[in-house]
Parts: C-alpha cells; sequence; structure tokens
C-alpha cells in the first residue's frame, strides 16, 4: 500500500515533559485514518509536528516521501500547499466575509481571475452547503456553519492531505452527521488523504478506515475499526466504553486522602 | 539563594524575547515588499493613523491651549509675551508634539494592535495562515509596522499643528497677544532643520520602538485571556516607558551638546 505520510520513531518534548516517545504511524493514501486518544495527550500537536509548525526531538515525519523534518523554509511552504487542515475553531479570518475567507488561498497561492476564483469558491462552498451563505461574516455563522466553511477553504486549493483537528468536538447530533457525511464523501469525491484528531469514538468507528489510539505518549492500539473494537487491550477498552477509572486512572496523581486530611501518623 | 536564581532566570527570559522580538522583526522585514501587501499596508494605516485623529487633534488642541495659558501667565511678568508664539511651537516640535503622540498611539493603537493579534494567535488564525503556506510574518507584522512607521511622524505634525493653532486660539484670540508678533517670532526662531526634522526623527524612532513592542508582544502571547489582557497592558506600560526613555537620550543628542 502507498503511505502518504509516514511518522518513524519521533520523540517530542515540551521543555522537560515528554509528549511522544518513538511513536510511529502511517497513513494510506487516499484512506481515512483516525488519531484517538484522551483530552490533552497532544493529539494536536501531532498534527502541528506532521505539518512542520513544530519539530521533533528525534525521529522523521514524511510526507508523500519528502522529510517535513529536513525542509527548508521554502520547501515547506511549497509543501504545506499541498495539505490543509481544519482547526477545531474553524479559524476563519474574522475581518473577511465567508466567500473571502474561502477565497483567500487562491488569491494568495494562484493567478486565477476573479471570476474564475468566484466559481470555484462557489463550488466548494456548495460541497460544504453553504453556497447561500457567501456573504456572511463568520460572527454570523453557528460553530456547525463556521467549521464547514473552514472546511470549503481547506479544500479550495485541492489538497491532497487534510488534517482534521477534532472536528466534532462541540457539535449538536445534526451537525455532527453532517460533518462525518462530508469527511466521507469529500474524502472519495476528491481522492483526499485525511487525518482525523478526534476523541468521540462512535463517529471515527464508523468513517475511518484505520485507527491509532494514543496515550501514555505512544501508540497503544491500531486497526481498523472491527479489529479495534475487538482489542484486547484494557487501555484500549477503557478507552472505547468510556470508563471513568481504569488504565487511565480517575485520580490525578496525589497522596492518600487519609494521609492528607488526618496527618502521615494515622 | 533563591533570588540570585530569579534574577538568573528574568535575565534569561528577558534575552531570550529580546531575541525573539529581533527575529520577528527581521523575519517580517527581510522580504522585499510585494505588491500584495500594499492595499493591506493602507488598511493598516486607516485602522492604526486615521482612527487615531480623533484622541490626537483633541489632545493636541488642549495641550497647545494650555500651554499658551501657562506661558503667558508666566512671560507676561517679564514683558514677554510676545515670545508666546516660539515657545508653544519649539515646546510642541522638539518635545510634546512627538512624545504625547507617541504616549497616546501607544494607548489608543499599540494596546489595540497586542490584542488583535494576541486574539489572531488564540483563535489559530496565525496557525492557519502557516499551514495555508502564506507566512504570517510578512501577511499579518509586516503591514502593521509599516502603519505605524509611516502614520506616527504624521500624527505627530498634526498634534504639532493642532496645538499651535490652540496656542494661537488662548493666547490670541482670548488674552490678546499680537497676531502678529505670535506668527513672526514663531517663523523666525523655528528651525527646519533643528526643530522640525529633528521632531520627526524622534517620532520616527518612537514608531519603530511601540509599533515593535506591540506587535512583539501580541506575537508572543500565551494565547488564553488572561495572557492577552497581560501582553496588552504590558505593550502600553512598556512602550511608555520607552519612549520617555528613549526621549531623553535623543533630546541630549540633539539639543545637550552644542
Amino acid at each position: 500500500m502507498d503511505y502518504l505520510v509516514n511518522v518513524d520513531n519521533m520523540t517530542f518534548s515540551r521543555g522537560e515533559r515528554v509528549i511522544y516517545d518513538g511513536v510511529s504511524l502511517r497513513v494510506p493514501k487516499g484512506k481515512i485514518t483516525a488519531v484517538m486518544g484522551p483530552s490533552g495527550i497532544g493529539k494536536t500537536t501531532l498534527l502541528k509536528l506532521i505539518g512542520g509548525q513544530l519539530q521533533p526531538d528525534s525521529g522523521d515525519i514524511t510526507f508523500d516521501g519528502d522529510s517535513i523534518v529536513n525542509m527548508s523554509r521554502r520547501e515547506l511552504y511549497q509543501t504545506r500547499r499541498r495539505m490543509s487542515m481544519l482547526f477545531q475553531s474553524g479559524a476563519l479570518f474574522t475581518d473577511m466575509s465567508v466567500f473571502d475567507n474561502v477565497a483567500f488561498p487562491l488569491r494568495e497561492h494562484t493567478k486565477l481571475s476573479e471570476s474564475v476564483i468566484a466559481t470555484i469558491v462557489s463550488l466548494k462552498l456548495q460541497a460544504v452547503g453553504l453556497r447561500g451563505a457567501a456573504q456572511l461574516m463568520p460572527s454570523e455563522l453557528s460553530g456547525g456553519m463556521a467549521r464547514r466553511a473552514a472546511l470549503a477553504r481547506a479544500i479550495a486549493l485541492d489538497p491532497d492531505l487534510i488534517m482534521y483537528d477534532e472536528p466534532f468536538a462541540g457539535q449538536d447530533p445534526i451537525s455532527m452527521g453532517v460533518l462525518v457525511k462530508l469527511i466521507r464523501e469529500l474524502n472519495d469525491a476528491l481522492n483526499l488523504t485525511s487525518i482525523v484528531v478526534t476523541h468521540d469514538v462512535t463517529e471515527v468507528l464508523t468513517i475511518a478506515d484505520y485507527i491509532y489510539i494514543l496515550a501514555d505518549k505512544r501508540i497503544i492500539g491500531e486497526g481498523t475499526a472491527e479489529q479495534i473494537k475487538h482489542s484486547d487491550s484494557e487501555l484500549v477498552q477503557q478507552f472505547l466504553r468510556g470508563e471513568a477509572d481504569g488504565p487511565v486512572p480517575f485520580h490525578y496523581p496525589a497522596p492518600s486522602l487519609q494521609e492528607s486530611m488526618l496527618g502521615e501518623e494515622v | 539563594m533563591n533570588w540570585i536564581r530569579q534574577i538568573g532566570r528574568t535575565t534569561l527570559d528577558r534575552v531570550s524575547a529580546t531575541g525573539r522580538a529581533g527575529l520577528m522583526l527581521f523575519g517580517a522585514l527581510i522580504a522585499p515588499p510585494s505588491i500584495k501587501n500594499i492595499p493591506l499596508t493602507i488598511k493598516q494605516v486607516y485602522v492604526v493613523g486615521v482612527q487615531s485623529l480623533a484622541i490626537i487633534i483633541v489632545s493636541g488642541l488642549f495641550i497647545g491651549m494650555v500651554m499658551a495659558l501657562q506661558g503667558y501667565t508666566i512671560l507676561t511678568d517679564y514683558g514677554a509675551e510676545g515670545s508666546l508664539g516660539p515657545m508653544v511651537a519649539l515646546s510642541l516640535l522638539r518635545e510634546l508634539g512627538p512624545v504625547v503622540t507617541a504616549l497616546l498611539f501607544a494607548g489608543r493603537a499599540g494596546s489595540a494592535l497586542t490584542a488583535e493579534i494576541g486574539l489572531m494567535k488564540a483563535t489559530e488564525q496565525l496557525s492557519s495562515l502557516e499551514m495555508m503556506a502564506v507566512d504570517p510574518l510578512r501577511r499579518v507584522v509586516a503591514p502593521r509596522f509599516w502603519a505605524g512607521m509611516l502614520s506616527m511622524p504624521m500624527l505627530a505634525l498634526i498634534f504639532s499643528a493642532v496645538g499651535i493653532l490652540g496656542g494661537h486660539l488662548v493666547g490670541v484670540d482670548w488674552l490678546g497677544v499680537d497676531a502678529g508678533s505670535y506668527w513672526s517670532i514663531m517663523q523666525s526662531t523655528v528651525d527646519w532643520d533643528k526643530d522640525v526634522i529633528n521632531g520627526v526623527i524622534k517620532s520616527l524612532v518612537f514608531a519603530l520602538v511601540v509599533t515593535w513592542i506591540a506587535i512583539f508582544k501580541g506575537y508572543d502571547s500565551i494565547p488564553t485571556s488572561e495572557g492577552i489582557s497581560q501582553a496588552t497592558t504590558q505593550t502600553v506600560v512598556f512602550s511608555s516607558l520607552a519612549v520617555l526613555g528613549l526621549d531623553f537620550v535623543l533630546t541630549a543628542l540633539m539639543f545637550g551638546i552644542e
């Protein structure tokens, strides 16, 4: 199988705190790969590492065979034109209308005439169901609409790879359904490769072709949805079932309650 | 021993922040100005310059009026009220115009720049620019920097001009100083190079410092509500102190050593 992104034995830390310790994963071309894990594990960090916004301490990350880690700034910017990212907040430019937001990457990176840009923007907005909202400002959109508008912007340049950062977080059931459908349909229709980073288990199991589960600075489980469901790892099962206590403890590490309340002599 | 460690840490933090600030400005300015950036810069001149006009004009008017009033009461004791014009004009052109404009600019436009860039960072707009292969330093930082550099000297000149008119209003129209002597002594006393150009140079230096601090504080802010509020406050405090300190140095260089 052909892989678009390859993370090889990557280690990354912020100050003293180690986020990843020897993580390896591969993202097959044309498929939806999900990366799941508890909050605060550094899932967004992984996307920033793949996008070259952060540098790993050791290990390598390649995009279509080229090492992101060793790229010059110019090469990195060239490569980024082939990838795009849907941020959790949407990250629409608040001083531009939805139309201008979607047109932004086209105006920056192409020499297309305004009429061609208008046509492309309309098509992209049609794909996410927001053609009627083209002239609205981001502040006039609901959370779900903002994310769809950002998705239209993310596919404006027809990238090879699209990275979704928590696309389902804070969405109502209808918006969630719309986003799930869009991610699947866009991936297949545009022959994209998608990485979805999320902790919404149910949604991801329905759309992902391959799943990695991150916890404890490494990958603790991987496989197709079926394989993951039948994994014998306690940690994976705790995560899938949403149990409060288990290998990931409910309590943040602390001395015993008895000891702190009554003193050490007890 | 803790305080020694604290001093060391603070020093290292300051040095590294200065380095980051330098790199940010270098990254923003190294690129040749692109045609695409011209409309962005014009928009920013409107935001930081034109929208600061009201506060600059009102402050300039009142400061000119107060100076004339204060100057008149002192000069009249010596029968020298004819020198009111040059007194008002020189104080404004050499000192108050550049300095007060820079202080007002820091409060009105500098804080807005910091908050805007800080919020762009918090809402991931800067990250999304980077991921769209658009350098935020060139797209966001450079136009705002050039807008500050262009706007502040013009605002300072407007401030001084309005202040001189304010001085005329009080000195001539109200207190009865002779209009001819107000203007003619001013004309013969104020030197183009020494007074006007030096004032503009001061203003350019202040523009560099205030805009740089404002942009860097936003760009380097911790992207939380507390972080942005702290960065905004620091912009106003640091740039005000820098302006006042630099004003002394520049005054000493320009007027102190004959």
